[in-house]
């Protein structure tokens, strides 16, 4: 019982400021990613074409009328929010490449507001979707591996990979 | 010549713009027309500022009122959940272990609310085997209900009732997340899966890939008196649980190279006879120790347990052998494609591991598949046979149609 009673007193001593999950911010993300930031965002208007195909990557409805993302000369920025168990999780991520050979360039988890699920925030995972490419069925064209116990996170990080890669050969495409 | 034209033409322009100049008639009915206008303008406007008042007014409810807090309330309030329907097919020389029935195994729903950034609720409500009551088959289970509070950056605390960090699938044990109609003998009869307690627990990250999680809670009674020996027979499930003696866990897990998990429990159960006696003894503590170890890569997965309680002698007085439990299993799998996966277990446990005239060690063999119908739907197929020293013969098949949300 006494041992029980010194894990109260440290729960209650321990308090300090808590940070939030933010890991990195949009700026941060864009200076890290682009020799000159933009400041403002440019817009892909989501037709309802489109939306039908953002609906089936995400296996979701997609409320909006547009995307927002930013760009330098044939990479673009994207900050995508997916919902893993019952959290949004934010990632950015930089597709690079014309329209005959883009890739994934970079992705960064910046914020992670669940509980669990957590080591997909790691630089060892997240290194996995470097270079990875989109399938004409709108899949990633290499297998990602998971982790145990944070399979929902995983998933919530493919769907996001898989849009950022499809919304990039949208821009291209209508900049042709 | 030139000049004589040129001042023509001004001529000209003077004579017409005179005779382009209204009379005062005309800029009288002019006036009347622009009057008019005005006053039509004033009384749209004044019209326009009574719907934009309006409109302002329709926002501030919106974004301050009641319906605002609700929105606000309910994205800070999540629900899910998950369930398993079962049908059993087993057979043995025992005929109490043979059946032929549907069940619905598990009925869950979680719901969760952020009170801040840092501090939040969860549970996990539950019924089992459909129907609960006197003399039902089933229970109804609050497996988790627990505030989680972030007190520092990468580190959080837990007070309430929530699952004990151990093993593979006693934390996450939702049907499309595991292989198997059943859970494997192992996290049932040496980890006794699903185990909650009660009290307080620390969690967080120490390295990149490398967390942990220390727990003070309440501890199993394994009651002596009912004769009872198995851990499983231990789990109080918080409910007006003998406190006497805690319980402490600690565990360390390794997640830094993706498709890879490494993870060690050890328990120390001060009494798990929570102050009561039995033949003269009293004060039997217990020690669990556990590893596992879950690896995915491309379509491979390996999943490899063991698990074992180190009790004091004194728990003999009830069951020869029982002062050691022990168990552990390995589980290949393949996935043949995004849909269907295929697997194959084999696990070997014994609930008297210490005493080998007891012919307690059961050995049993599990193959089957599962088939996704959804990420988050699942259909599972799969046939056991458990062979055990005591020469019983047990076999069966099983099936399933589990999901979450």
């Amino acid at each position: 019982m006494t041992l029980f009673f010194l894990f109260l007193i440290f729960f209650i001593s321990v308090s300090s400021d808590a940070h939030s999950k933010i890991y990195q911010t949009t700026p941060e993300f864009l200076t890290e990613n682009f020799d000159t930031p933009q400041s403002k965002a440019e817009s892909l208007w989501l037709t309802p074409e489109l939306k039908k195909l953002t609906s089936e990557i995400l296996g979701r409805p997609v409320r909006g009328m547009r995307a927002r993302y930013y760009s330098e000369g044939e990479k673009t920025a994207w900050i995508l929010e997916e919902i893993g168990k019952e959290k949004p999780i934010t990632v950015g991520v930089v597709i690079g490449g014309k329209l005959e050979d883009f890739h994934i360039e970079h992705v960064k988890v910046l914020a992670f507001r669940e509980s669990r699920g957590w080591e997909v925030r790691y630089p060892s995972f997240t290194n996995q979707y470097k270079n990875v490419k989109m399938t004409p069925n709108y899949k990633l064209d290499q297998y990602i591996d998971g982790i145990t116990g944070a399979t929902l996170s995983v998933r919530a990080l493919n769907k996001i990979a898989r849009l950022a890669l499809f919304y990039h050969q949208q821009v291209l495409t209508l900049n042709l | 010549m030139f000049r004589t034209t040129i001042a023509g033409i001004v001529l000209l322009s003077v004579a017409f713009a005179v005779d382009a100049q209204p009379t005062l008639d005309e800029m009288y009915e002019l006036i009347q027309k622009q009057q008019a206008e005005i006053t039509n303008l004033k009384e749209g406007l004044a019209e326009n500022t009574a719907k934009t008042e309006s409109t302002f007014t329709a926002v501030e409810e919106y974004t301050t009122g009641p319906t605002a807090k609700l929105a606000e309330w309910a994205s800070k309030t999540s629900m899910g959940g998950y369930g398993e329907l079962h049908y059993n097919n087993h057979n043995s020389d025992n005929s109490t272990k043979s059946k032929n029935e549907f069940d619905l195994h598990r009925f869950v729903l979680f719901v969760g609310h952020e009170y801040n950034d840092k501090l939040r609720f969860f549970s996990e409500f539950e019924i089992e085997h459909s129907i609960a009551g006197e003399g039902k088959a089933g229970e109804v289970e609050v497996e988790q209900a627990y505030i989680e509070w972030d007190y520092t950056d990468g580190h959080r605390a837990k007070a309430g009732v929530f699952l004990i960090p151990v093993g593979i699938l006693n934390e996450t044990h939702e049907p499309p997340t595991f292989y198997g109609s059943e859970r494997n003998p192992i996290e049932k009869n040496i980890i006794p899966s699903t185990w909650w307690e009660g009290g307080v627990m620390f969690s967080g990250e120490l390295a990149e890939g490398l967390s942990y999680d220390a727990a003070a809670h309440s501890g199993l009674y394994i009651n002596p008196s009912a004769g009872k020996y198995k851990i499983r027979d231990g789990r109080q499930k918080v409910g007006k649980a003998k406190g006497d003696d805690l319980a402490y866990t600690a565990r360390l897990k390794y997640t830094g190279i993706p498709g890879l998990e490494l993870a060690t429990t050890f328990q120390h159960q001060a009494d798990i006879w929570q102050n009561e006696t039995s033949g003269g003894k009293d004060k039997v503590d217990a020690q669990m120790i556990e590893a596992h170890a879950a690896y995915k890569n491309g379509p491979f997965g390996l999943r490899a347990l063991y698990a074992q309680w180190d009790i004091d002698d004194d728990i003999e007085v009830i069951k020869a052998g029982a002062d050691e439990q022990e168990g552990w299993y390995i589980e290949p799998s393949f996935q043949v494609t995004e849909k269907l996966g295929v697997f194959a277990r084999f696990n070997e446990y014994d609930n008297q591991a210490s005493d080998s005239a007891s012919k307690s060690e059961k050995e049993q063999f599990d193959i089957g598949f599962n088939y996704w119908i959804h990420e988050s739907v699942v259909l599972k197929f799969d046939y056991f046979d458990q062979d055990n020293d005591s020469g019983t013969e047990y076999t069966g098949y099983n099936m399933a149609v589990g999901w979450s949300f």
